[in-house]
């Protein structure tokens, strides 16, 4: 994180005073969420995994999207894909439940190879439509599978041996453990010239072409990095739930909720999802009583912010007051020292 | 022999995805613009007739008469108002704001209409049949579908191909610059294109609920069916809409026959291969590649 | 009496500045001819009167009003039609779908289908054909065909004779000169002096987006035109 020598005179910077502000800010948050099941209680508990089940998610949609610009409105397939191959892994191959999460995150990557040697035929609005087919199929592929429960879906039953307490204790630490890991390898992966040739292809994609810049192949890594990620979360969801169909493991409100998340919160940036998930359960408790109002809430805010502000709540304090918690970008300042006369 | 008449079944309901899938096509082909909403839209369609009929004592058919200027006016104010605004700006935002529509839509339909399933009663004609031959017999309702999937099709054919509509839609989806250099004003053009649109999806989402039950979750179905008959039958070409529709609507009732849960998988399935084994359609012609 | 008048006109790209203080007149009738190297700010200059690029209201008035930064369409309307640098014809057009296009603003006048046939007789021939079908040369008579559909008081045409070979481009001079006898006031931009010096009554000369010289053909002597051109 030091800056580097480019030269003589000029300095490149990688990191601001509020990034290293905010590093010890989030050491000290961290340091309260591990230590939470000696002072907080199971409700407390729940809620926090599932808030870190939809950071990641929308972290992952956010890489998708606002970063490779591959508008995908199928994530939910990875979602459901992770959950069923939780049970599959724990029930039925007898593999530890919390070991099968990050499992079934390599089950819905190794879907998504198919998966994407398919939607990759088409770009844009097309793609959108395109993941979300694949989705159904996955859907009514396994509402007709018997072994899987058919519509009415299954039970984690490898769980049960468990007292009830210490399964919620190791959810809640594997969610923690999967957030700040989905967070940091984002974050990383970004500042790497692997991130830095994604952006590329993000501003301009013939121009990223000319440079040398394997664009194909950089999205096709991005996807199926993604694919992991959102599988994992949709099996860490459904270790939580216990209980799995494919009506809801394949809804497309995963896909709802991420996006307004996102998109409110402030596309394209880190800290965006961060602030557009926090938001979006904060309404959620204010909102509990008025169902479908709330989801026209957060889809006429999301049109809104589309419409007038478009990088989103993250991107009126960026522009008020260029601070950034997640710096992912360089900057080249010249050293007043050793500036020619 | 009942193959034969699973076939023809799935040929008609074929004429009802074509209807559907024209309206998407279009807006694509000027625009460059999925209009994520477009299957709620068309469900909207079918409440409002719902609403005409229970107040006014209308037949449905009727109905369209006010139905469809109405979606025709919500397309272009849609478009005048909001995404117009959106040009220039990438693929993102044209996605996420139809996006956000489809979910305002589908919500508020549900408040408005709750859960329960719907249906538009025309007074006898959905269960009528025509005999052909000693025995087969096909249904009136299905047959008129079609002829009317058919006739906005010729008539969407002579405007794009005859008329100085038509050419100006064709020149600024070519290039847009130089037809405002012709003194088209595009986004004028876009909003009467995405009018055009909502008022064959009008019509579409009347008969789909007369012809079956429908909820407000029923929207996005319509559009994934309707997408995928654009591009079984290949873009850029509205006939193949035609044939693309049919192959989809036959692969459903083929698969239905064969197991009760597999008739839309199969038409996904159908999809699915045709985007492997000829990416680009049956007849494809377009240039460009969604 | 002057049709196009352009005061002091700046124009920019996002904050890059690409003309500076810009000032022309061309009389009703008259043929003006804008001269200048590669990047010397004549394409710009076009697409700010045309209105495709937004400049302030007073920079240019038209027929003794005040039109900078209309849209285009609308300037297409009111009789400012350009013929675009590289012609730019539309693919999914035939020839005769891109002439009647031109005419989507139903203006009357002198110009018509046959009459444009009659200047172009090979596009009469070509009329079922899709544009790019057609040559470089043939493609230039179709772009300055299309415009005139429009029946412009004013028509714009950009480097006309870009990847054109000579021949071609006498024969396109021929049909300019056609024009401007039917009393159409023509701004013509090209890089090539040859040809547009004998057509036009008026020649102004670009150069890093200022007008370096400016009068009548006659006037002016060809070490002038060199300097001014090049910056000798």
């Amino acid at each position: 994180m030091s800056p580097s020598a480019a030269g003589a005179g000029v300095r490149v910077e990688r990191t601001t005073p509020a990034s290293r502000a905010g590093l010890v800010v989030a050491a000290v948050v961290l340091l309260a969420l591990v230590t939470l099941p000696r002072w907080g209680d199971p409700s407390t508990m729940r809620i926090l995994v599932e808030f870190i089940a939809l950071l990641v998610l929308a972290q992952m949609w956010n890489l998708l999207a606002g970063y490779a610009g591959l508008v995908s409105i199928g994530q939910q397939a990875y979602v459901g894909l992770g959950g069923y191959a939780l049970v599959v892994l724990a029930d039925d191959l007898g593999v530890n439940p919390f070991a099968a999460v990050p499992l079934a995150g390599l089950v819905a990557a190794a879907l998504a190879l198919p998966t994407a040697a398919l939607v990759f035929r088409f770009q844009g609005g097309y793609f959108a439509v395109g993941t979300w087919a694949i989705a159904e199929v996955y859907r009514l592929l396994i509402a007709n599978t018997t072994a899987l429960g058919r519509g009415s879906g299954r039970t984690l039953k490898a769980v049960f041996p468990l007292a009830r307490e210490s399964r919620e204790i190791t959810t809640y630490l594997l969610a923690l453990v999967i957030g700040v890991a989905a967070l940091a390898a984002v974050y990383t992966f970004l500042r790497s010239r692997y991130g830095l040739g994604l952006m590329a292809i993000r501003d301009s994609e013939p121009g990223s072409e000319a440079l040398g810049i394997d664009v194909f192949r950089t999205k096709l890594g991005v996807y199926l990095g993604v694919a992991f990620g959102t599988g994992m979360t949709g099996a860490l969801i459904y270790l939580n739930l216990l209980r799995i169909s494919p009506d809801a493991a394949f809804s497309i409100n995963w896909t709802a909720y991420t996006i307004f998340i996102v998109v409110i919160g402030g596309i394209g940036s880190l800290e965006g999802p961060l602030i557009g998930t926090a938001l979006f359960f904060v309404t959620r408790e204010l909102l509990s009583d008025f169902g479908a109002w709330y989801m026209i809430l957060l889809g006429a805010l999301a049109v809104g912010v589309m419409l007038v502000y478009p990088r989103g709540l993250w991107g009126m304090v960026t522009d008020r007051w260029d601070v950034r918690f997640f710096p992912v970008q360089r900057r080249v300042t010249l050293d007043p020292v050793t500036r020619e006369p | 022999m009942t193959w034969v008449d699973t076939i023809l079944q799935g040929l008609l309901l074929g004429g009802l995805y074509a209807l559907f899938a024209t309206g998407l096509s279009l807006i694509f082909g000027v625009m460059r613009i999925v209009n994520l909403a477009h299957g709620d839209l068309s469900i909207l369609a079918a409440f409002l007739a719902v609403v005409v009929v229970e107040s006014l004592g209308w037949n449905p058919f009727a109905a369209l008469v006010l139905v469809v200027p109405l979606l025709a006016a919500i397309g272009y104010a849609l478009q005048a108002l909001l995404l117009n605004r959106l040009l220039g700006r990438g693929i993102l935002p044209p996605i996420l704001v139809t996006f956000g529509f489809s979910i305002i839509i589908q919500n508020a339909l549900l408040e408005t209409f709750s859960a329960d399933s719907r249906r538009l009663d025309p007074g006898g004609v959905e269960t009528a049949s025509v005999a052909l031959g000693s025995q087969l017999a096909v249904g009136w309702f299905p047959l008129i579908t079609l002829a009317v999937a058919v006739l906005i099709l010729v008539g969407l054919q002579l405007v794009i191909g005859r008329l100085s509509l038509g050419r100006a839609f064709r020149a600024v989806s070519d290039d847009q610059e130089t037809a405002e250099l012709m003194g088209i004003d595009h986004r004028r053009l876009y909003a009467l294109a995405m009018a055009l649109s909502l008022a064959i999806v009008a019509v579409a989402g009347v008969f789909l609920g007369i012809r079956t039950t429908f909820t407000f979750a029923s929207g996005p179905d319509r559009l994934l069916f309707a997408f995928e008959a654009v591009i079984i039958g290949g873009l850029g070409s509205l006939w193949g809409t035609l044939v693309g529709g049919a192959v989809l609507g036959i692969a459903q009732t083929v698969g239905a026959k064969l197991s009760p849960g597999w008739g839309i998988l199969s038409g996904h399935l159908v999809f699915l291969a045709v985007l492997l084994l000829r990416p680009r359609g049956l007849f494809a012609k377009a240039r460009r590649v969604a | 009496m002057s049709l196009l008048t352009v005061h002091h006109l700046s124009a920019f790209y996002g904050s890059f500045q690409a003309l500076f203080d810009v000032s022309l007149e061309a009389a009703e009738g008259e043929t003006v001819a804008v001269i200048g190297a590669n990047g010397a700010g004549k394409t710009t200059f076009l697409r700010s009167v045309a209105g495709v690029l937004s400049v302030p209201a007073a920079a240019v008035s038209f027929a003794g009003g005040a039109v900078g930064g209309r849209p285009a369409h609308e300037l297409a309307e009111r009789g400012i039609v350009m013929v675009p640098e590289g012609r730019r014809i539309f693919p999914s057009l035939s020839v005769e779908e891109n002439l009647r296009v031109g005419a989507y603003r139903r203006q009357s006048g002198r110009w018509s289908l046959s009459r444009v046939y009659d200047l172009f007789p090979v596009l009469a021939e070509r009329r079922r054909q899709p544009g790019p079908n057609l040559s470089g040369g043939e493609q230039q008579m179709l772009a300055i065909g299309r415009a005139l559909m429009a029946n412009p008081r004013l028509l714009l045409v950009d480097e006309i004779s870009l990847g054109l070979a000579p021949a071609v481009v006498k024969g396109l001079y021929r049909v300019l000169r056609a024009i401007a006898e039917e009393g159409t006031t023509t701004l013509v931009v090209d890089q090539d002096i040859t040809q547009i010096m004998g057509l036009a009554q008026r020649v102004y000369c670009f150069r890093k987006g200022m007008v370096s010289l400016a009068g009548r053909p006659a006037e002016l002597t060809r070490e002038r035109i060199a300097a001014a051109y090049f910056g000798l």
